[in-house]
């Protein structure tokens, strides 16, 4: 992203420089709180973890609390993976049709159209959700993984639409022209002009999707049932019930093994994901 | 420059070619007319009907739902829970990302890590953040104290120590601050493409009038940053009036941190009451389209005309 280029330093003292690094260094701290109690307290053996010793490191390391958090949450943990992958995939091909349409292909009423559609990225889903219930137990599709999938997908087409149409939009449309004088129609000119260009487009939609399907609870938990339930639920279910003892170091370490793949993801990919941060703003 | 001749052929060639560009964006077409749009009124229809448990017919009671959900005990503690939340995640987030993002802009040794960091909560969910947020906002007694009351218990700071969510007052306003957390990383990556975003010439020419650095930013580059205020309050408000997963994940169920959102959960699942849940799922749909539509009409126009 060139907009992220730094201007020139002009005009700051050395001091000046140093006052603002101690600010965003301190502001470091706190953010990294949460993640220093989650990885200390999953080290610990449940002996330790107690919430009144949360500041201290763990006198003896243990991954116990993490071989117990991987047996509760494997089922979990596989059935998000089905969902996010399946789900931004086709996420991904379907945005890039509508995106390659919506800017190169445009037919009357394509704004409207896609007003229409971005619309449909900001709507609380409580709205829909009582009757989509009712239509996926219709379809017989209630409770299940593929019932997720498609709702995920259903509801993922306003974003991504809207990233590839903003990707698409800085084609040069010399090179459709080209294509069409070549005789090339729609798809041909999708296929051999737009396709290979679209990786960075591509990345982002999966990575974004991939993201928000990965943390999801809401879809989870009005549509999904026991067996398909991802780790966000499952999650959910173990740390929010009043059990008798809860084992603090299973907790945090499902908290984190729950976060893994989406953070690596980011830690990975960051570039990509800051770029779906900005297309959901619309105009970053 | 076209010739008149070029520019009609040119029109009949389109008109010629956006059938099949339509046929191909139909099945999306379809989809959000049906899942969005159809089933948005259809769950309106839930909302206007007296169906009350999940055996009787729907009907019609003329938008009495609307009126009596005021008369429910929960439902304006859920209204005044959610607009403090709003008020101060909204108004944290937006000041803390801009803040971050003004240190960052003239660049800033380790600027990459930086960001990472700021933004990271993003790509974490907020069922197992509150996991450990719940920890940290514990609002034990002094003498048992735990999380951040006692860690302010050791760095001498016992005067910050509170209840925290569960102060009958401003618990709201400390259920945001995990949601601070998770966002302002985001608004400061926003400002800081809008920072970048300031043409150098701009600022240049003013420092040349004898503007100091101050007074750069006071009148050069903040005025160019009204459209990133803008997305940047649309979107935290419509993530706030929805907010659910964190309170879930924190509070549950409890009446103190009630929003309409967690609202609508108890009445679909627990009282079995469809249409006051549909009620309440349409009152967070109009409070989110009050808010976006406008929003949308203005991008969507704006960028044509550009």
């Amino acid at each position: 992203m060139t907009v992220l280029k730094a201007p020139a330093p002009g005009g700051t003292s050395r001091a000046g420089q140093a006052a603002k690094l101690a600010v965003l260094l301190a502001f470091v701290l706190l953010f990294l709180i949460p993640v220093y109690v989650l990885v200390v307290t999953s080290f610990k053996p449940l002996n330790e973890a107690d919430p009144s010793s949360a500041w201290s490191l763990p006198k003896h390391w243990s991954v116990s609390g993490w071989t117990t958090a991987w047996n509760d949450l494997r089922a979990g943990l596989a059935n998000s993976v089905k969902i996010a992958v399946t789900g931004s995939i086709i996420s991904a091909v379907l945005g890039s049709l509508n995106g390659y349409v919506l800017s190169k292909w445009r037919f009357p009423g394509a704004d409207a159209v896609f007003t229409a559609f971005l619309f449909g990225m900001f709507i609380p889903y409580q709205a829909v959700m009582i009757p989509l219930a009712g239509l996926l137990t219709d379809i017989e599709l209630s409770g299940t993984i593929r019932g997720l999938i498609i709702a995920h997908v259903v509801y993922g087409i306003p974003i991504c639409t809207l990233i590839f149409r903003n990707y698409y939009v800085t084609i040069p449309e010399e090179l459709i022209e080209a294509a069409r004088v070549d005789g090339a129609g729609m798809l041909r000119t999708y296929w051999s002009v737009i396709l290979p260009v679209s990786g960075p487009a591509f990345a982002v939609t999966l990575i974004w999707q991939f993201t928000s399907m990965w943390n999801d609870f809401l879809f989870a938990v009005f549509l999904g049932a026991p067996d398909s339930w991802p780790v966000t639920v499952m999650l959910n279910n173990t740390a929010g019930s009043g059990a008798v003892a809860v084992q603090y170091n299973v907790q945090m370490a499902s908290a984190l093994l729950a976060s893994l793949p989406t953070l690596l993801v980011y830690l990975l990919l960051g570039r990509f994901f800051m770029r779906g941060l900005m297309a959901g703003a619309l105009k970053g | 420059m076209k010739t008149e001749d070029e520019k009609t052929t040119g029109r009949l060639r389109r008109s010629r070619t956006w059938l099949p560009g339509l046929l191909l964006i139909s099945p999306s077409i379809i989809a959000i007319g049906l899942f969005v749009y159809g089933l948005i009124f259809w769950n309106t229809r839930v909302a206007l009907s007296g169906k009350h448990d999940e055996v009787s017919e729907y009907g019609f009671d003329k938008g009495k739902n609307f009126v009596d959900l005021w008369d429910q005990p929960s439902w304006p503690g859920a209204v005044e829970n959610a607009l403090l939340f709003t008020v101060v995640f909204v108004g944290g987030a937006l000041l803390l990302g801009a803040f971050l993002a003004f240190l960052m802009d003239k660049g800033i040794r380790g600027e990459a890590a930086f960001r990472t960091i700021y933004l990271f909560p993003m790509a974490v969910s907020f069922i197992a953040t509150g996991v450990v947020w719940r920890w940290l906002m514990n609002p034990a007694p002094p003498e048992r104290a735990v999380g951040l009351n006692q860690l302010f218990d050791k760095l001498s700071l016992d005067a910050l120590a509170n209840n925290w969510w569960q102060n009958q007052d401003w618990g709201m306003a400390a259920m945001a601050l995990p949601a601070i957390w998770q966002m302002s990383g985001y608004v400061m990556a926003l400002y800081l493409a809008g920072f970048r975003g300031v043409p150098e010439d701009l600022r240049e020419a003013a420092r040349v009038d004898g503007a100091s650095e101050w007074q750069v930013y006071r009148y050069v580059v903040f005025p160019q940053l009204r459209p990133v205020t803008l997305s940047a309050l649309i979107i935290l408000g419509h993530i706030s009036l929805k907010v659910f997963d964190l309170i879930m994940a924190i509070a549950g169920k409890q009446i103190i941190t009630y929003v309409p959102a967690v609202a609508a959960y108890v009445e679909i699942f627990d009282r079995h009451d469809p249409a006051n849940g549909a009620t309440i799922a349409t009152y967070m749909l109009v409070a989110v389209a009050v808010l976006v539509i406008p929003y949308l009409v203005w991008s969507v126009r704006t960028e044509r005309t550009r």
